[in-house]
């Protein structure tokens, strides 16, 4: 027999943010205490609302399943004297299992004989076992910070206020503190607030649905997008996608009431991003698109409760939306009185890094690693990429993005437009934050391109040369996100740039710092780290592993190179001339691994083989161009397979004369370092 | 309702609640949660329930009185229930009904919102409430204090009086709300809003305010040598207000920032562990139940 189990952790409101988490955890957690507690069930639901956590187990098994459990003890040998009678170790053993000494057994583990405590453990009823099963769940589930209330002791993400426990129509008698498993629930706070008093699990389901909480997370979300689209549409128009904070509001609701509200038309004259930013982020409301998709001055919101008095709920958030917007048109305003470089004044009181000094500063370093980049690259024209660079930071002083930080650069492209910037100037201002979290867009003009990278790398070097690098999940910085930025515009731009001279070039902005490494180390570390993130781009865009390690082995600054190697490399591999590629490169490579010469003296070789190979080596090497042309070279190193073969069924390499040895040797290692050129293919799996 | 009818009715309900009904405290602070009947009571083991009206003030938020919803100085509503009792929300909703709000004729919500403040030392975990998507109150039930563990935990609830009198009287401004027949809050802080304004903004004397702060902080540590709490404490209060001052004034850079918040933090925890020490050796008067105060004593000693 089975029944359903049914715990309710009631509580007051949760921060919406850890609840997807909780949900996560609690099934887990659940799944493998059960588990453990040798209980079988049949379905394992985890239902959540801001007020409560719900464990709902279908058909629970009544018992627990029996078991047989071996202890391992001393070795046999151990165990017993010669007259095998037990030893002390054997009687101690015994003892502490529980067990008697004549009904210890003896099995052979890997071949040799222990001593076992067989013990045959005997299922409980599941009603013994859930209170102290049910209390470690609830004492164990992680948030990102938990609090502790009134005299208690226990901590949670917000206080507990009410248990219910059941299992079937039993009560199962858990205690925490103050806290008892009972069958009293209650309904949503404002439209059923009596308590409420559950026969079952089956029964606790009907009720609440009665009394105004949609429990299902899963169902909720979807009652509020069809809400929200429905209003929107209502209003004329469709509601901004935003997954977050549909996700957001879902656990800030128990039962979801989705109405729009409109604001005035005169507030459409400040920027879209910033009424966007007001409405989601002040008030968790979804704007609206009209079908040209320009912003309309309305909103959907979603309230906590039914329809019933819902003119006074739109009433009170129009109200608060109306008084946002006048701040932001008021700092819109008050931003555009002076051209945007005027907000350069404040950079030098503005603290960039405690150690890297001020945004002044910043700025100052950014411009220099911006030339320098447009001079290698040629992208831009350094007047502009100055420019640029001078403004990058000037937002950050106007009132819009003290107010909302998440518009910098947005709003300086703005400001610039207002100030008769250069379009190109104030669409780097822009780009130069691109990309700003996974899978955002990244920079497309060329002085974007150049500004974004320039301000990525400043960062990257100006942590790396004060020791601040991330370690596990500590990031303070985003550095990792910002390593990974650079791979993708380098990737995306095809930009033939040397990262290890730009890292060099950067550095040295940074002496006024005094860093804590020298240029050497961090030049050296922040490459590996750079390219770390190159591989998982790598592995991302399904290239095989051993393509990578063999296309990463030789450390190099220009990623695009990797890159071109990577996919050289991974096409040969499916090639008809892969077999002829490899057996030179295997044969060349095999006996000359160690040796480092490549210098081979003509007069030196004896058979017409070598003298051939040679011939044909010198050819290829005289077509060498730069940069090189590594399809070329594969293509002239596979012809050279049949005079490998030749050279190998006709000489021995490592004869006695040293000097041909050697000069044997030579050779070899010429044609394996011409292939490793492209690629280390000693690690590549044939 | 009018302005000091809203005080009125909070009052008069909290009072029912067994909460003693404190007046302002005489030294300028950024928030009631400065007042010595929070920031010290909710240190201890001592309950401690109180509730009083504190006249705030922030000198960057000062707006020349043109700002429809900013002001330098506001009121607050404070209360302090320590420990925080089961039923606190609903106390709070309660508090509402009492201001002519019906809960279920509006949309309420708590939101997630931690309260920090470095110069306290302190911190908490609590909610923004929103009514109808405005935010009217605080609430937050405190862990830390002055650097310290708070046990038991008090549940602080401070409202913001002028939005919710807003709300209530349905005005676009806070300078229209009407504080009592005829007469408006604009009649009452306009002019000195836009004087503070002028001060704070333009007119306090920077080097003026940085020795004030200086002596004052000799002073908070002097007095906290000879153990006088409540004295001392006055005197880190005159340290944030004048940091507060200096900071709208544009005095101090962001590198200084840090040491001047570190400096404050230093004195508060400094008369965090005076006042510990304090209501230790007085044998925790406020813990009126005998037994529970003879625990206390006991597993002190056993520490």
């Amino acid at each position: 027999m089975a029944q359903d189990l049914l715990l309710e952790i009631g509580v007051e409101e949760m921060p919406s943010a850890y609840m997807p988490g909780a949900v996560r955890d609690l099934q887990e957690l659940a799944q493998q205490l059960l588990g453990d507690a040798r209980l079988e069930w049949k379905e394992l639901k985890v239902y959540a609302t801001p007020r409560r956590l719900v464990l709902y187990v279908k058909q629970l098994a009544e018992q627990q399943r029996d078991a047989v459990i071996e202890n391992r003890g001393p070795k046999k040998q151990m165990a017993f004297d010669e007259q095998g009678n037990p030893t002390k170790a054997c009687q101690g053993f015994a003892r502490g299992q529980g067990v008697n000494v004549e009904d210890l057994q003896v099995k052979e583990v890997n071949g040799i004989e222990y001593v076992f405590a067989v013990k045959k453990l005997t299922g409980q009823a599941t009603l013994q076992v859930l209170p102290e099963l049910l209390t470690g769940l609830i004492t164990s589930i992680p948030f990102p910070k938990s609090m502790r209330w009134g005299y208690y002791h226990l901590r949670f993400a917000r206080p507990i206020r009410w248990l219910v426990a059941l299992f079937g129509d039993q009560v199962i008698p858990i205690e925490i503190e103050n806290l008892k498993g009972g069958r009293t629930t209650w309904g949503h706070r404002f439209l059923a607030p009596e308590p409420l008093t559950v026969a079952n699990p089956d029964d606790y389901m009907r009720q609440l649905e009665s009394n105004y909480v949609v429990l299902d997370q899963q169902a909720r979300r979807e009652m509020i997008w069809k809400q929200v689209q429905e209003a929107a549409a209502e209003a004329g128009g469709t509601p901004m996608e935003n997954p977050d904070l549909l996700e957001e509001i879902n656990y800030l609701v128990e039962y979801p009431t989705a109405f729009t509200g409109r604001f005035s038309e005169s507030y459409l004259q400040v920027p879209p991003e910033v009424l966007t930013t007001t409405m989601i982020n002040n008030q968790r409301y979804f704007p609206i698109y009209d079908e040209s998709g320009r912003l309309m001055p309305a909103f959907a919101a979603v309230r906590n409760g039914n329809r019933d008095h819902l003119d006074n709920v739109r009433a009170g958030n129009e109200r608060v939306l109306r008084a946002r917007l006048e701040d932001a048109l008021f700092f819109w305003n008050e931003d555009n009185k002076k051209p945007l470089e005027a907000f350069n004044q404040g950079l030098a009181d503005v603290l960039f890094q405690e150690r890297l000094g001020t945004l002044e500063r910043k700025v100052q370093r950014l411009e220099a690693i911006a030339l320098y980049l447009c001079r290698e690259t040629g992208w831009g024209k350094p007047e502009l990429v100055k420019r640029a660079a001078q403004l990058s930071k000037a937002d950050l002083l106007s009132s819009m993005v003290y107010e909302f930080p998440e518009l910098q650069g947005i709003m300086g492209r703005y400001y610039a437009q207002n100030s008769g910037e250069d379009p190109q100037v104030a669409q780097a201002i822009f780009e130069h934050y691109l990309p700003r979290f996974a899978g955002d867009q990244l920079p497309q003009s060329e002085v974007g391109t150049v500004l974004s990278l320039a301000e990525k790398i400043h960062n990257l070097m100006g942590c790396f040369c004060i020791g601040i690098k991330p370690t596990g999940s500590q990031d303070p910085y985003a550095l990792r996100r910002q390593a990974l930025g650079l791979v993708h515009i380098i990737m995306e731009h095809r930009l033939n740039i040397d990262l290890q001279q730009v890292f060099r070039e950067a550095y040295r902005q940074f002496t006024e710092v005094k860093p804590d490494v020298d240029e050497e180390t961090a030049v050296g570390e922040l490459l590996e780290f750079v390219l770390q993130r190159m591989k998982g781009v790598l592995a991302e865009q399904k290239f095989s592993y051993d393509v990578i390690d063999s296309v990463m082995a030789k450390s190099t600054g220009y990623l695009l190179d990797i890159y071109n190697r990577a996919q050289i490399v991974q096409e040969l591999k499916k090639s008809p001339l892969f077999e002829d590629f490899m057996v030179v490169f295997n044969r060349s490579h095999n006996l000359s691994k160690k040796w480092q010469q490549t210098t081979v003296l003509a007069d030196v070789l004896q058979d017409d083989s070598e003298k051939e190979l040679y011939q044909q080596l010198t050819a290829v090497q005289s077509r060498l161009s730069a940069p090189l042309d590594y399809h070329q070279l594969i293509k002239d190193l596979v012809d050279l397979r049949p005079y490998v073969d030749r050279f190998f069924e006709s000489v021995m390499v490592m004869v006695e004369d040293e000097k041909l040895k050697e000069n044997r040797l030579s050779l070899l290692r010429s044609i394996a370092g011409l292939c490793q050129q492209v690629a280390d293919f000693s690690k590549i799996v044939q | 309702m009018n302005f000091q009818e809203i005080i009125l009715a909070l009052e008069s309900y909290w009072a029912r609640q067994g909460c003693i009904i404190q007046q302002p405290y005489d030294v300028e602070k950024g928030a009631g949660t400065m007042n010595p009947a929070t920031f010290l009571r909710a240190l201890g083991p001592e309950p401690w329930n109180v509730a009083y009206v504190e006249p705030s003030r922030r000198p960057t938020d000062g707006r020349y009185g043109e700002n429809p919803n900013r002001l330098q100085h506001y009121y607050q509503y404070q209360v302090i229930l320590k420990p925080s009792p089961d039923n606190v929300i609903e106390l709070y909703l309660d508090s509402l009904k009492e201001l002519g709000i019906q809960p279920h004729e509006h949309d309420i919500r708590l939101v997630e919102d931690n309260w920090e403040s470095p110069t306290l030392g302190a911190w908490g975990l609590g909610w923004e409430i929103w009514l109808d998507g405005m935010e009217v109150t605080q609430f937050t039930y405190f862990q830390q204090c002055g650097g310290f563990d708070c046990y038991p935990v008090c549940a602080e609830i401070t409202y913001g009086l002028e939005r919710i009198a807003m709300f209530i009287q349905n005005k676009e401004s806070v300078f229209d709300i009407e504080w009592v027949n005829g007469i408006t809050y604009a009649d009452v802080h306009h002019q000195g809003e836009v004087d503070y304004s002028h001060y704070n903004f333009e007119c306090a004397d920077v080097s003026t305010l940085m020795t004030m702060f200086n002596l004052c902080e000799k002073e908070a540590l002097a007095v906290a040598d000879k153990k006088l709490v409540q004295p001392a404490y006055d005197y880190v209060l005159k340290c944030s207000h004048l940091f507060n001052l200096l900071d709208a004034r544009g005095a101090i850079s962001v590198t200084e920032r840090t040491s001047y918040i570190g400096r404050v933090r230093n004195l508060a925890r400094r008369v965090a562990i005076e006042y510990l020490e304090q209501r230790k050796r007085l044998g925790y008067p406020l813990l009126k139940d005998e037994q529970l105060r003879q625990q206390v004593l006991t597993a002190e000693e056993v520490e």
